[in-house]
């Protein structure tokens, strides 16, 4: 699985830092619109859906489903052990992120799979949502 | 109605420099002066008649305005644009009047040189994408996975898209992979790289430069070549590239507002259009394109590129000298290669049995829905 060592880990900046903090904390945050009630994210300085500025952190359920995927045979760089799944999660609140698909065979992985976020820390600072499908 | 500013501005030398897996021994600003003359020589012009450039390099980071200097400062406009956009921003500066000939060079050597990792234009950096491995080719993929959910596209049809366009490759003598001729089941093949690519639906890594030359419509009869017409361009953008997911319901149509622009321009549609030069990093991408520029509908890609509609001598010619999945993808040269591709085709440059007989209007794209942008521009052997 790539929650290898030594992996790219994410540098927080002023916009995503609420973000990072929600994982080191083990909530998936992301920002939705108090006027228009788009959800956004990756996160933004504005309202992606009325460019207003009622933008504001939520705490996601965590769950979705997978709405696309890639088995990936060729990695990266070295370190991350091969094959791993890449997702595009569709989260319950209706917004997307990439993560890696863990604890599934990568012969198993279905467009539209139920799966929930699993946080794993990689350093002090940094924790990943990694995302597994739900068990039934 | 009035004219259209692009249509007082023309394509009149386009020119690849060698192109190879590793040019060894080469410098990189030698690859770029390289371009430049053979921009110009094929245009019938030369260095004094110069008034304009965007010339620049991947690794020495030549900037347009240190290539201004190589010209003794002759030249007044300097352009900052890649590929297709800097051609539009050239076009646009003849069309106004700043400049009138602007030759626009682009050149890589010795990027790639941790071959352990995938190249390094392919690996992004941002905090929400490097982390889980992602590189080009797997957010293409997640692009061409959605799709084959959606509309039961086969990777059957993602191979023969491959195996045309290198088979056309395979005979163009210029071709990093000249000779190298593939099945669609030598496609499938090939090992994955980020399912559904194999590695054969993937473009090639390699070094190389291209150059074009654009002047004034007025000026380009009197020069002694075949000037090609720019009938219409428009860039389309959508956000950075490799920081947020490639969600297809939201970048799926890439470039369809693009290419409408660019086909209302001068009054063509898809009907009219001669020789498809798009832009194919990956298979998919190219029958991506043929739906969103309305080459077919939406869902019908996979069908319409089978039985040999997409080769040289089918409805729709397809990367014609085998693109960047076999004539060579250079830094981000290979965006300015579409152009001067396109320009080549058009002209007759090309080995006859790679010439789509009697091609008139050639489209080209830059970009792709995994990259959320895509630069579309229609060219024509007659003025629009």
């Amino acid at each position: 699985m790539s929650a290898g060592a030594g992996i790219p880990l994410p540098r927080p900046s002023e916009l995503s830092q609420p973000h990072w903090d929600g994982c080191r904390d083990g909530v998936l945050r992301f920002q939705r619109c108090r006027d228009c009630g788009t959800a956004v994210f990756i996160p933004q300085p504005v309202c992606t859906g009325c460019f207003g500025d009622g933008l504001e952190w939520m705490a996601s359920s965590g769950r979705g489903i997978v709405y696309s995927y890639t088995v990936v045979h060729r990695p990266q760089r070295p370190v991350f052990a091969v094959p791993y799944t890449v997702v595009i999660a569709l989260l319950e609140e209706g917004w997307y992120m990439l993560s890696n698909l863990v604890e599934c065979d990568p012969a198993d992985v279905a467009i539209g799979m139920p799966i929930e976020v699993v946080f794993r820390k990689m350093s002090e600072e940094i924790t990943l949502p990694y995302f597994r499908p739900v068990r039934g | 109605m009035p004219r259209h500013p692009f249509h007082d501005v023309a394509l009149v030398g386009a020119y690849h420099t060698r192109q190879a897996k590793v040019l060894a021994g080469v410098r990189e600003l030698d690859v770029v002066l390289d371009a430049i003359r053979g921009a110009l020589a094929a245009a019938n012009l030369t260095p004094a008649d110069v008034d304009g450039l965007n010339v620049r390099s991947s690794v020495w980071r030549l900037n347009p305005r240190e290539a201004a200097a190589w010209l003794g400062g002759r030249p007044i406009w300097t352009g900052v644009s890649l590929g297709i956009e800097g051609v539009i921003e050239a076009a646009l500066a003849i069309a106004s009047g700043q400049c009138e000939t602007v030759v626009i060079a682009d050149a890589q050597a010795g990027e790639y040189t941790d071959r352990d990792s995938t190249s390094p234009w392919t690996r992004p950096t941002n905090e929400f994408v490097a982390c889980w491995g992602l590189y080009t080719a797997a957010e293409f993929a997640l692009i061409a996975r959605r799709h084959m959910h959606l509309y039961g596209t086969k990777p059957e049809a993602l191979a023969e898209v491959a195996a045309t366009i290198r088979n056309h490759g395979a005979r163009h003598p210029d071709a990093v992979f000249h000779g190298r001729h593939v099945t669609p089941q030598d496609v499938l093949a090939s090992r994955m790289v980020a399912d559904p690519y194999h590695l054969l639906d993937c473009a090639i890594n390699s070094e190389g430069g291209a150059g074009l030359v654009l002047t004034t419509a007025r000026r380009a009869a009197d020069l002694g070549v075949t000037p090609i017409y720019l009938l219409g361009g428009a860039i389309e953008r959508q956000g950075m590239a490799y920081v947020t997911a490639p969600v297809w319901d939201r970048y799926g149509a890439s470039g369809r507002r693009a290419a409408q622009r660019a086909f209302a321009q001068c009054g063509l549609g898809p009907a009219d259009v001669d020789v498809c030069e798009l832009y194919d990093p990956f298979s998919f991408e190219l029958i991506r394109q043929l739906e969103t520029f309305g080459f077919c509908k939406e869902g019908e890609g996979g069908d319409f590129v089978m039985n040999g509609r997409i080769a040289i001598d089918g409805e729709c010619p397809l990367v014609t000298n085998g693109g960047l999945l076999s004539f060579s993808h250079p830094g981000t040269a290979q965006l300015l290669q579409k152009v001067t591709s396109s320009v080549l085709q058009l002209q007759g440059a090309y080995p006859a049995e790679l010439t789509v007989p009697g091609a008139t209007v050639a489209i080209t794209s830059n970009g792709g829905a995994g990259a959320l942008f895509c630069d579309v521009m229609l060219l024509g052997r007659e003025p629009a």
